[in-house]
C-alpha cells in the first residue's frame, strides 16, 4: 500500500488535537503550554509540508520555513517574558497572572 | 513501497506518542525530551516524502535552539512540581470534549477533500510528486527571487525577536563591581599621583 497524502494529514491533526488538549489539561504550567504551542505549530508545519510535496509544489516548503521562523521567535519571546515574571513574582502558575487585571 | 509504508507507519506512531507524552508527563524536563522525540520523527517523515531542507532545518531549529532553550528554562526556574500538576483531572473531561469535537472536524473535512468534491488543482493524494530539481535547489530558486522580501522579513522577526529577549531579561544589580576598562584606560598621572616634597628629617 502506498502512503497518500491523507496519511499525512491525519498525523497533523492528531498532533493538533494533541497539543490543543495540552494547552487545556495543563492549565497551571506555562512553559508545558508553550511546548504544546509548538506541537501545533509542528503539526501546521505537517500540513504544509504535506500539501507541498503532494502538489509537486515548492512554495509550501518555503512558507513552513516562515512558520519556523515565527515559531522560534515567539519561543524566545515567550521564555524570556517567563523568565521575567518568575523573577519578580517566584511562580509560573498561569491562574495567578492577573496583575493586569482592572 | 512496503518498506516505504512500514517506515512510515512506525515515525508517525512515534511521533503521535511522544507527542501524548508531552502532554501527560509529569515532570516538564521529561516533556522537553518527548519534543525534542517528537521534532525528530517529524523530521523523518518530512525525509520519508522527499522534503529533506525542511527535515534538516527542523532538526536544526528545532532540537538544536528551541528545546535547548526549553531545557535551560525549565531547569533555571525552580518550580514546584506537585503544584503544577493540580487542576489536571478537572480540566480533562472539558478538554477531551473539545479535542474530541476539533478532530471529528478535521477528519470530516479531510474526508471531503479526499472524497473529491473540492479539488485543488495539481494535487495528487497518492503518490508524492517529484520535483524536477533536488529539494533544496528547488527551495532556493524560489525563495530568493520570488519571495525574497519575505524572506527579509524573516530575518528582521528574528532580529527582533533577539532584541526582545535581550531587553526583557537583562537586569542591572546594584553592588556588583565591574571591570570598567575605559576608565582605567584614561586615567592620568595627575588624577592619581601626587607628589609630595618630604623634608629631610621631618617625614609626611
Amino acid at each position: 500500500m502506498t502512503i497518500g497524502l491523507a496519511h499525512y494529514l491525519t498525523v497533523a491533526s492528531v498532533l493538533f488535537t494533541l497539543g490543543i488538549l495540552g494547552i487545556f489539561l495543563n492549565r497551571k504550567n506555562v512553559i508545558v503550554i508553550l511546548m504544546c504551542v509548538e506541537l501545533m505549530l509542528l503539526a501546521v508545519n505537517i500540513n504544509l509540508v504535506a500539501f507541498s510535496v503532494f502538489q509537486g509544489n515548492v512554495v509550501g516548503q518555503v512558507f513552513a520555513m516562515l512558520v519556523l521562523t515565527v515559531a522560534a521567535a515567539e519561543a524566545a519571546i515567550g521564555l524570556a517574558i517567563l523568565v521575567v515574571y518568575f523573577r519578580n513574582r517566584g511562580t509560573i502558575e498561569v491562574e495567578d497572572i492577573n496583575a493586569m487585571k482592572g | 513501497m512496503l518498506l516505504q509504508a512500514l517506515a512510515f507507519y512506525v515515525f508517525a506512531a512515534i511521533t503521535v506518542a511522544a507527542g501524548a507524552m508531552v502532554v501527560v508527563s509529569r515532570n516538564p524536563v521529561y516533556s522537553v525530551l518527548f519534543l525534542i522525540l517528537a521534532f525528530f520523527n517529524a523530521a523523518a517523515l518530512f525525509v520519508l516524502i522527499g522534503a529533506e531542507f525542511i527535515a534538516m532545518i527542523l532538526v536544526i531549529v528545532y532540537v538544536g535552539a528551541v528545546a535547548v532553550l526549553f531545557l535551560f528554562v525549565v531547569m533555571m526556574l525552580d518550580i514546584n512540581l506537585t503544584e503544577l500538576r493540580e487542576g489536571f483531572l478537572k480540566y480533562f473531561p472539558v478538554g477531551a470534549l473539545i479535542g474530541a469535537v476539533l478532530f471529528a472536524e478535521m477528519l470530516l473535512g479531510l474526508g471531503i477533500v479526499g472524497a473529491g468534491s473540492t479539488t485543488i488543482s495539481g494535487l495528487n493524494t497518492q503518490g508524492a510528486q517529484v520535483l524536477a530539481t533536488d529539494n533544496t535547489r528547488a527551495i532556493g530558486r524560489v525563495l530568493y527571487t520570488q519571495y525574497f522580501y519575505l524572506f527579509q522579513v524573516a530575518g528582521v522577526v528574528l532580529l527582533v525577536a533577539m532584541i526582545g529577549a535581550i531587553v526583557l531579561t537583562l537586569r542591572t544589580r546594584p553592588g556588583v563591581r565591574r571591570q570598567k576598562v575605559g576608565d582605567q584606560i584614561n586615567r592620568t598621572k595627575e588624577q592619581t599621583m601626587t607628589v609630595v616634597k618630604v623634608p629631610t628629617r621631618g617625614g609626611v
